[in-house]
C-alpha cells in the first residue's frame, strides 16, 4: 500500500515579544496510506489545524518534510491540489452568495466542470437549498455545503475538519456512510475529529497529537490493543475466595486490584495461564474476560487530558512526548 | 473557466459592488440633470430680456448717484461734511457709471458652454468613480478575507500571488469597463445638455484631444484610487482597513495637517493635501498663491502674492509612489503571512 501523506518532523514556531515562543508544530510525523480513512485525534491546541493548514499551504513551516501523493509540499502544492479536497475548521464562505453560487465559483476558479456542482449538492443533501444565501443556513448546512466544496474535484485525498460539527444525529450518520462510500470508491480520507466514538467506528488507522507531536500511530485496533495494558477481569463462583485467588495470583507474579465482586488482573500474557493458576488452588472461575478499551479511553490516557475531579485543566495541559518523565503533563503555550 | 474569467463573474455577483456602482451612477446621473435643469439656452429674448435688465441697473445707478449728490450738496451746506468727511471735496465728483460699464452678459441665465464647461465635468465624474473604485476595491478583498472566501480558494488556487493579482486584474477590468461605458453617457449627456441648454459651439479636433487626454488621466486616477483600496483592505485582510485607512488619511492626514500647517505659518498650505495633487493632475497645473506675501509689481503698488506650481508630473510621482509602497506591501504581506 502506497503512502498518500507523508509527513516527517514538522516543526512550526510562533514568536511573539511578550509571549515568548510557542512552537506548535514540534517534529510531528504523519503517515497516511492509500484507501484508508485515517483519524487525526489530538486536544484543542494540540496542533491539529495547524498542521492541515500548513499541509495545504496556508501557513508556513520552519521545518520538516511534506508529501502529498508522493509529491513533495508545498513545492509540488499547485500540481497536487486537484487531487486533494480539504475542509480546515469552521466553513467559512461569502455570506451573500447561494450555495450554488458558491460551489460554482470554485469549480470555475478550479477549472472543474460545471456539471459537478449539482452532483454535489445532491450528494451532501443540498440540492432543495442550494439557491438560498449561506447566510441563512445552520452550522450543520454549512457544514454539508463545505463538504461538498471538498467535494467538488472527486480529489483522490480528502481532508476534512471536523465534519460532523454541528450536524444532527441523523447527518452524522449520514458522513459516516459517506466516508466509508468514498473510501470504498478508493478515496483516501483524513478525518480530524473530536467525537472520538466515530473515528473508532469509521477509521481504519489514527494519528494522535498532543502539543505538537505524535503520540499514537497505527490501526485503530492496534493502538486499541498497545494500550489496554493486557487488563483481564475475573469472577468466582464464590465471591468468599476471591482474596485466596487474589492472593495466589500474586503469588505467581500477576499485578492484581481487589473489587467487591471481582479481581482486576494487569500485565497477563495469556489469560489461560489465570485459569490453571486458580485451578491448581481449586479455585474455579465463573467470567474471565480480557478488558477491552475505547479509543476514548486511550486518547485521554495518551494525552493526559482525562477531567480530574477539583481541577481545570487549561488548554494546553497535555502530554508532550520527548520530555523527562512522559508520559505526564507538560505545561505548553506561549513561553514554553 | 479561468480564474479571471471566475473572478470577474463574482464581482459581477457582489451585491456591495452592484450597488456602490448604482449609486455612484445615479450621483453622476444627479449631477447631469442638475446642470440641465440650471443652465437653459441663449437666445434673442435672453438677450433682450439682459439688456433690459442692464439697462434698469444703470438707471438705478443714476438715481443712486443723483440722491448721493444732493445729500452731498446739503451736508457741505450744513457743515455737517467737515466732522464725518463721507463725501469728496466737490459733490460734483459723484456721478453714475457709464452705461457701458453695466454688461448685458451680467444678467444672461446660466448656460452651459461644452467647449468651456466640459472639462470641469469630467474632473467631477472622475472624482466620483475614483471614489467609488477605491470602495469596491476596498471591498472586493476585504470581504473575501474577513469571511474565509480567501482562504478556500487557497485551498484551490495555492498560488497567494497570482490569486491576488488575477483579482485585482479582474477588479479593473471591471471598473474600467463601467467608467468607459459611463464616460460615454456621460460626454453624450452633456453634449445633449450642451445642444438643449447651451452651446456645443467651437469644438475642434484639439479641443476633443485635449478632453480625451484629460479623461485618460481620469481613468488613471480611478484606477489608482481602487487598487490602494484593494491594496489596504488586502494588507489589513479587512474591508475596514482600507475604509477606516481612508478616513484616518481625510481627517489627520489633511484636516489636521492643513492646520497644523497654517498654525506653524508654512506658506502654500494646500501643497500638503491631497486633493490638489488630484486636481494637478487633472488639470495639468495648480498655482498655489502665498497671499501672506506682497510683491509690489506696478508703480500703483498693487501686491501679487508668490505662486508655486503644482503639475500633474508632481502629482504622477506621489500617485506612483504611494501605488508602489501600498501595493507591494500588499504582495509581500500575502506572500510571506500565514493565512490563519
Amino acid at each position: 500500500m502506497s503512502a498518500v501523506l507523508e509527513i516527517e518532523g514538522l516543526r512550526k514556531t510562533y514568536k511573539s515579544r511578550r509571549r515568548g515562543v510557542r512552537h506548535a508544530l514540534d517534529g510531528f510525523d504523519m503517515l497516511v496510506e492509500q484507501g484508508q480513512v485515517h483519524g487525526f485525534l489530538g486536544p484543542n491546541g494540540s496542533g491539529k489545524t495547524t498542521t492541515l493548514r500548513t499541509l495545504l499551504g496556508l501557513i508556513r513551516p520552519n521545518g520538516g518534510r511534506m508529501a502529498i501523493l508522493g509529491q513533495e509540499v508545498p513545492a509540488a502544492l499547485p500540481a497536487v491540489v486537484n487531487q486533494v479536497g480539504a475542509i480546515v475548521e469552521s466553513p467559512q464562505f461569502f455570506p451573500h452568495f447561494t450555495a450554488r453560487d458558491t460551489l460554482s465559483l470554485l469549480a470555475g476558479a478550479g477549472e472543474v466542470p460545471q456539471t459537478r456542482v449539482d452532483e454535489v449538492l445532491e450528494l451532501v443533501g443540498l440540492r432543495d437549498r442550494a439557491g438560498e444565501r449561506v447566510k441563512t443556513y445552520s452550522l450543520g448546512m454549512k457544514q454539508r455545503l463545505a463538504v461538498a466544496s471538498a467535494l467538488l474535484k472527486k480529489p483522490k485525498l480528502l481532508i476534512l475538519d471536523e465534519p460532523a460539527n454541528g450536524l444532527d444525529p441523523g447527518g452524522i450518520r449520514e458522513m459516516r456512510t459517506l466516508t466509508r462510500d468514498l473510501a470504498a470508491s478508493g478515496m483516501t480520507v483524513l478525518l480530524s475529529s473530536h467525537i472520538l466514538g466515530e473515528i473508532q467506528l469509521i477509521c481504519d488507522s489514527v494519528t494522535i497529537i498532543s502539543l505538537g507531536r505524535r503520540v499514537a500511530f497505527g490501526p485503530v485496533d492496534q493502538v486499541l490493543a498497545e494500550h489496554s495494558g493486557g487488563a483481564v477481569r475475573v469472577r468466582l463462583e464464590a465471591v468468599s475466595d476471591l482474596p485466596a485467588a487474589a492472593d495466589a495470583l500474586s503469588r505467581a507474579g500477576v499485578a492484581v486490584t481487589a473489587h467487591h465482586d471481582h479481581l482486576m488482573l494487569t500485565g497477563v500474557e495469556k489469560p489461560a495461564q489465570v485459569s490453571r493458576i486458580l485451578a491448581g488452588q481449586g479455585l474455579y472461575v465463573s467470567e474471565l474476560a480480557p478488558v477491552t478499551v475505547d479509543l476514548e479511553s486511550v486518547f485521554l490516557e495518551l494525552t493526559a487530558t482525562a477531567p480530574v475531579p477539583g481541577q481545570h485543566r487549561q488548554v494546553d495541559q497535555s502530554t508532550k512526548v520527548g520530555d523527562a518523565g512522559q508520559p505526564g503533563v507538560a505545561g505548553g503555550g506561549w513561553g514554553a | 473557466m479561468s480564474l479571471y474569467r471566475t473572478e470577474l463573474r463574482r464581482l459581477g455577483k457582489r451585491r456591495f459592488a452592484r450597488w456602490a456602482t448604482l449609486l455612484g451612477l445615479l450621483v453622476l446621473g444627479a449631477v447631469l440633470v442638475g446642470v440641465f435643469f440650471t443652465n437653459q439656452k441663449i437666445g434673442p429674448d435672453q438677450l433682450a430680456a439682459a439688456q433690459q435688465k442692464a439697462e434698469q441697473e444703470y438707471q438705478q445707478q443714476v438715481r443712486w448717484a443723483e440722491a448721493e449728490r444732493k445729500s452731498c450738496e446739503q451736508a457741505k451746506a450744513s457743515g455737517q461734511d467737515q466732522q464725518d468727511g463721507r463725501y469728496p471735496p466737490d459733490c460734483e465728483m459723484i456721478t453714475p457709471p457709464p452705461p457701458e460699464s453695466i454688461e448685458a452678459q451680467w444678467f444672461l441665465p446660466s448656460t452651459f458652454d461644452f467647449r468651456a464647461s466640459f472639462e470641469e465635468m469630467i474632473v467631477t465624474f472622475t472624482a466620483i468613480l475614483a471614489l467609488i473604485g477605491f470602495v469596491i476595491g476596498a471591498s472586493f478583498v476585504g470581504a473575501e478575507w474577513s469571511s474565509g472566501g480567501m482562504t478556500n480558494l487557497l485551498l484551490w488556487r495555492p498560488q497567494r500571488l497570482t490569486v491576488l493579482l488575477t483579482k485585482l486584474a479582474a477588479l479593473l477590468t471591471g471598473l474600467v469597463g463601467v467608467t468607459l461605458a459611463a464616460a460615454a453617457v456621460w460626454t453624450a449627456g452633456f453634449w445633449t445638455v450642451g445642444t438643449l441648454r447651451g452651446t456645443t459651439e467651437k469644438m475642434t479636433s484639439g479641443v476633443w484631444q485635449s478632453f480625451a487626454l484629460t479623461g485618460l488621466r481620469g481613468l488613471v486616477l480611478v484606477v489608482v484610487a481602487a487598487t490602494l483600496g484593494f491594496a489596504l483592505a488586502s494588507l489589513g485582510r479587512h474591508t475596514a482597513m482600507a475604509l477606516g485607512g481612508a478616513i484616518g488619511a481625510v481627517v489627520v492626514g489633511q484636516f489636521g495637517l492643513g492646520i497644523v500647517m497654517s498654525m506653524a505659518g508654512a506658506r502654500f498650505v494646500e501643497a500638503w493635501l491631497l486633493p490638489t495633487y488630484g486636481l494637478a493632475w487633472m488639470t495639468k497645473k495648480v498655482t498655489l498663491e502665498d497671499w501672506d506675501s506682497c510683491n509690489t509689481s506696478s508703480h500703483f503698488g498693487e501686491c501679487k502674492p508668490d505662486t508655486f506650481d503644482l503639475t500633474w508630473q508632481h502629482a504622477s510621482i506621489l500617485f506612483f509612489v504611494a501605488l508602489v509602497a501600498v501595493l507591494g506591501a500588499a504582495l509581500v504581506s500575502m506572500r510571506q503571512r500565514d493565512v490563519a
